[in-house]
């Protein structure tokens, strides 16, 4: 149905309306779509701002999150007023206050295969703006079997990823990744790191390819991949292809329904198994203390990077960035009490996984990481 | 010489560089040569039985060598290649 504009909005959407392209039918068109968008971090925050300030007439903003200081480094629709808030409202009283003619809808629960069907039933798009591999497939999948476009931005450090999914129109992201990296394989921007005006450009990417679907102008990015280097300032698309083996859109599809995401992608394998993953590897951080101060002559192992220790560290601890660890054995003492140590736990253990692998037995991983140190043994310390 | 573009993930794998110059006249001996130079890579972007792992991709001159000819697609002296990871962060 379309619905007419108020002087107000006339007023305001006046710089589109000039633009032959969108015009006034456009606009309208706009008031009357709708976008659902997976995550309101750095990815969701330009995503959401662009497409309230374009005027698209329904938002749906999904995430279980609560906004954290670490996150306005780049999630820029939350402001430190919003710290400890539900990110969901936040992003609402911000895109409300930008523009008071558009709905927005939130859901402030984990976008899973039990629910993610119903709520995104409603929209027109789907904008995935998540921040791990199980909403990416899940994603995915759901665009495939209920025929929507899947606009996909992705970012690491300096680079970001760019496409749109439209399996009706070309190939999916199962057609490009199969199958997802082994957890831990790939560090998440928690433990990486992200610059963080990439989300900006990739996010402000991802909002315009899904204006122009649905202005339904111009050429999308279905079948291309965008790739994008901000250190390099390097731009290139790459060509997709609809692969024909693909497991939910090719030529004889297994998957027909949603799945367990967390189970494809291994986490409820690392979370439970009785390998280096059980927490039966874990020490906590008031364990820890205790041990040291009974000088049980322990071997603390530091797996961050060097330039993280100017942050926070431990004096007795010893530095062997993860990525060194598996070639410098020789320098641990098997017959001590190993204890690894990082940012926050995740690092930690897949230094963990070297070293049982290696055949170390009396290892442990601090749970929580220096950070878990810094907020329950030692306030001098910073949390970062 | 063939030039592979890396993806910021992999750099630390081969000493920060954003490209490597490798010898080859195929896509796979491009990536054998690239993982003899640097060979902490192997690992990262193979299988054991040799084929490039699901969530790694190499594009020459903008195709996929999956819609080409896999690790037996013809390489140039000029060619310049990218390797694709799968990154999820947002």
């Amino acid at each position: 149905m379309v619905q007419e504009l108020t002087r107000q909005e006339l007023l305001r959407y006046s710089r589109h309306l000039l633009i032959p392209e969108i015009g006034l039918e456009g606009q309208r068109r706009l008031k009357t779509a709708s976008a659902l968008v997976i995550g309101t971090g750095g990815l969701g925050s330009p995503v959401l701002l662009y497409l309230a300030a374009a005027g698209v007439g329904h938002l749906g903003v999904v995430d279980h999150d609560v906004v954290e200081e670490s996150n306005l480094q780049r999630q820029v629709i939350h402001g430190s007023a919003a710290l400890g808030n539900k990110k969901v409202n936040s992003a609402r009283a911000r895109l409300e206050d930008l523009n008071p003619h558009i709905q927005v809808e939130t859901y402030p629960e984990p976008f899973t295969a039990a629910n993610a069907i119903e709520i995104a039933q409603p929209y027109d798009v789907i904008i995935d703006c998540s921040d791990n591999f199980p909403t990416r497939y899940l994603t995915n999948d759901l665009c495939v079997l209920t025929h929507k476009p899947n606009i996909y931005g992705a970012v690491f450090r300096f680079d970001g990823q760019a496409s749109v999914f439209d399996a009706r129109l070309g190939p999916c992201y199962r057609c490009l990744f199969p199958e997802p990296p082994p957890p831990g394989s790939v560090p998440t921007c928690n433990d990486a790191g992200v610059m963080g005006i990439l989300p900006g450009t990739i996010g402000t990417i991802q909002a315009t390819e899904a204006l122009k679907i649905l202005l339904g102008i111009g050429t999308s990015l279905t079948g291309k991949l965008l790739l994008y280097n901000a250190l390099d300032m390097s731009f290139e698309q790459v060509i997709l292809k609809k692969n024909p083996a693909c497991k939910v859109c090719g030529d004889s599809p297994e998957i027909r329904a949603l799945i367990d995401y967390d189970d494809f992608c291994g986490v409820s394998a690392i979370n439970h198994a009785d390998g280096p993953g059980d927490p039966a590897w874990d020490i906590t951080v008031s364990q820890l203390a205790a041990q040291i101060k009974q000088d049980k002559n322990i071997l603390l192992i530091d797996v961050r990077e060097a330039h993280e220790l100017s942050i926070s560290h431990l004096d007795q601890a010893k530095n062997i960035p993860l990525g060194e660890l598996a070639g410098r054995l020789d320098e641990l003492d098997g017959s001590r009490e190993i204890v690894l140590i990082c940012r926050s736990g995740t690092r930690s253990r897949r230094g963990l996984e070297v070293l049982v692998g290696a055949g170390f037995t009396r290892v442990r991983n601090l749970q929580g990481g220096i950070n878990a140190w810094a907020r329950e043994i030692d306030p001098d310390l910073s949390v970062y | 010489m063939p030039v592979i573009r890396m993806p910021n993930p992999l750099r630390p794998y081969v000493g920060g560089l954003a490209e490597v110059p490798v010898s080859g006249k195929t896509a796979g001996e491009a990536m054998e040569d690239l993982t003899v130079q640097f060979p902490e890579l192997r690992q990262h972007l193979f299988k054991q039985d040799g084929s490039l792992r699901a969530f790694v991709n190499l594009f020459v001159e903008g195709r996929n060598i999956r819609d080409l000819e896999g690790l037996e697609t013809p390489l140039e002296t000029d060619t310049v290649f990218s390797l694709v990871p799968a990154i999820a962060g947002g």
